[in-house]
């Protein structure tokens, strides 16, 4: 297990599989927190409109029962939903977070109880300020609670599986009838700068025109340098309209011609 | 080499998307029993979904493949090798919480002992250092205790309030409730704070632990000054002999706690000491949770009526078998042939 430089944690399973998981920061924890604590208070403003409803039930029972049911929702919420909903409370699920133990492992009830307990020491002196600069020393992210109880919170990945978007290059790949070159782009090409490619080429609408094109051009010249297609295949591209052929031909769709 | 990634993903999506139905299913339903034909399936989905991760991690530029994949193995290992404790049926709850309440709860008392040894001796340092100050400086009355209601001499309040009950008996009728109510939510919050402090290195659990001691023994030594001592063991020990205890238990919990982060004469990693008494730790929250339940109700309804309603040797007699009740259920819980 081993934490990457970025905020990702790297777990080793016994049967040989690596997988990671991205750690969750400051910002959106609080974000999910307060989801959770108008949710909260939601329920206890409800509760006390509502049993306001039943004459029948005696002023001292009513007050009572307001201050058990406040109490246990406070405690309460977050070990019953992250127990039930596999890590996840409501404002968890909208932030796309979960907790996980260190390992990876399903969480325990008594990681639960200790992570959401400690929250009182957490808290302190105001707006988890104590919890939030541990947080941030933690190489995982973890406040005291979550040290106590072994866990960590995650991001859940809620993108779809993605596509190559279609219709970026030209309408014929020019560089495709060069099989021979086309192969050796395959062979040459670094599948971690291959990756910064496809991502950026999906990002591209996100990305400021002129440093779209600062972007395109580098990228292009450094995959014109791993294989030198012939003038006429590669003149009348664009940086960008290369590197769609290029990518077309790296992550080769079915039925491409 | 990279890989065709959009073939692949074509061809392994199918695979992905029946594991993520699976797995659906299984976080949402987690009672729900498997039989072994779907387990079998689900495992051979996890095998084949890992080497897919482990053919996108070596040879794929697909990085958002790759974490949508990376986030359905996290799952269905965490799936796999979960642990035994999974919410169940209401029915085996309450019989797995029965078997707490009787035996495990006492078990793990007696396991931590040494950690609830000091926190009392902590607290009767507290208790004699609180007494000793109010004894050499009488001035420091109302700092030592800052509630009002103590801040009169203990017997112009034993006659004011033994004056009121003779006027009107039920004096706390029509608040009861909400009075034990208050009472068990803050003293449960209490003892929560003591135990979280246990993340302070225990230095905050010292603190709280030994103030509690000096409130405790400072109003006991006015009481015993003013010769009320009987009025004083009438009005804390009903609910006094379990509330005290409690908090005790919070301090042990935050003790075992402390002691798991500093590790003192203890080889084993942070991470292995914390795992190791986490399940203590969640024992005795619990633990004192239920006995501050039972002081609540018991201050509220019983602690507050005085003589002549109450006479004091009931009140004190009644402290007293609560207090034997509970040496018996955690000094006997859970032995063959005990409690």
């Amino acid at each position: 297990m081993a934490v990457l430089e970025t905020n990702q944690l790297e777990i080793e399973t016994g049967d040989g599989i690596t997988f990671s998981l991205q750690l969750a920061g400051p910002v959106s924890r609080f974000l999910a927190l307060m989801v959770d604590w108008s949710i909260v208070t939601t329920v206890v403003i409800l509760l006390s409109q509502a049993i306001a409803y039943f004459p029948f039930i005696a002023d001292d029972w009513k007050e009572a029962s307001m201050a058990i049911a406040y109490f246990l929702l406070q405690i309460g919420y977050g070990v019953l939903f992250e127990w039930r909903s596999g890590g996840q409370t409501i404002g968890k699920k909208v932030v796309g977070l979960r907790v996980a133990d260190v390992s990876g492992l399903r969480l325990s009830c008594s990681q639960i109880m200790i992570r959401n307990l400690l929250r009182t020491v957490d808290s302190l002196p105001v707006f988890y300020l104590l919890g939030g600069m541990v947080m941030i020393l933690n190489r995982r992210m973890q406040r005291l609670g979550d040290i106590a109880a072994g866990t960590i919170v995650v991001r859940v990945a809620t993108e779809p599986l993605p596509y190559l978007p279609p219709g970026g290059g030209t309408r014929v790949n020019s560089l495709k009838p060069y099989r021979a070159l086309a192969a050796r782009l395959r062979q040459k090409a670094n599948p971690e700068a291959a990756r910064y490619l496809l991502d950026a080429l999906r990002r591209r609408d996100a990305l400021e025109p002129a440093a779209r094109l600062a972007i395109f051009a580098e990228m292009a010249a450094e995959y014109r340098s791993l294989v030198e297609f012939p003038e006429e295949a590669t003149l009348p591209l664009t940086d960008e309209q290369y590197l769609w052929n290029v990518a077309e031909i790296l992550f080769q769709r079915p039925g491409s011609k | 080499m990279i890989l065709d990634a959009d073939r692949f993903l074509e061809n392994e999506r199918p695979i992905w998307d029946e594991l993520a139905a699976q797995l659906e299913r299984l976080e949402n339903n987690p009672t729900g029993a498997s039989t072994v034909a779907e387990l079998e399936r689900f495992h051979y989905l996890y095998q084949r979904t890992a080497s897919g991760l482990a053919r996108l991690q070596a040879n794929s530029g697909d990085s958002a493949a790759m974490r949508h994949v990376e986030m359905l193995v996290a799952r269905a290992y965490a799936e796999i090798h979960q642990r035994a404790t999974r919410p169940g049926h209401w029915r085996r709850t309450l019989r797995a919480a029965w078997q707490w309440l009787s035996a495990g709860f006492p078990q793990t008392f007696r396991r931590q002992s040494a950690a609830f040894g000091l926190s009392l001796a902590l607290t009767i340092a507290g208790c004699g250092f609180g007494a000793t100050v109010l004894v050499t400086v009488p001035d420091s009355k109302a700092t030592l205790l800052p509630f009002s209601h103590l801040q009169d001499k203990p017997s112009v309040r034993v006659s004011k309030e033994e004056a009121e009950q003779k006027n009107k008996p039920d004096r706390m009728r029509g608040k009861k409730t909400t009075f034990a109510a208050e009472l068990m939510t803050h003293n449960i919050k209490v003892a929560i704070l003591t135990m979280a402090m246990g993340a302070t290195w225990g230095l905050g659990v010292v603190t709280l632990l030994f103030y509690n001691g000096v409130i405790l023994g400072a109003v006991l030594c006015d009481y015993i000054r003013d010769g009320q001592l009987v009025f004083a063991l009438a009005w804390l020990m009903p609910h006094g002999v379990i509330e005290i205890p409690a908090i005790l238990v919070g301090g042990q919990a935050g003790f075992v706690l402390a002691g798991a982060l500093v590790g003192w004469n203890n080889r084993e990693s942070r991470r292995r000491r914390l795992a190791a008494v986490r399940n203590d730790l969640a024992s005795l929250a619990g633990g004192m949770a239920v006995m501050l339940v039972w002081a609540g109700i018991v201050e509220s309804f019983l602690s507050q009526y005085h003589q002549p309603v109450l006479p004091y040797p009931v009140k004190i007699a009644m402290g007293c078998v609560e207090l034997g009740l509970l040496c018996a259920w955690l000094g006997r819980g859970g032995k063959r042939g005990g409690a």
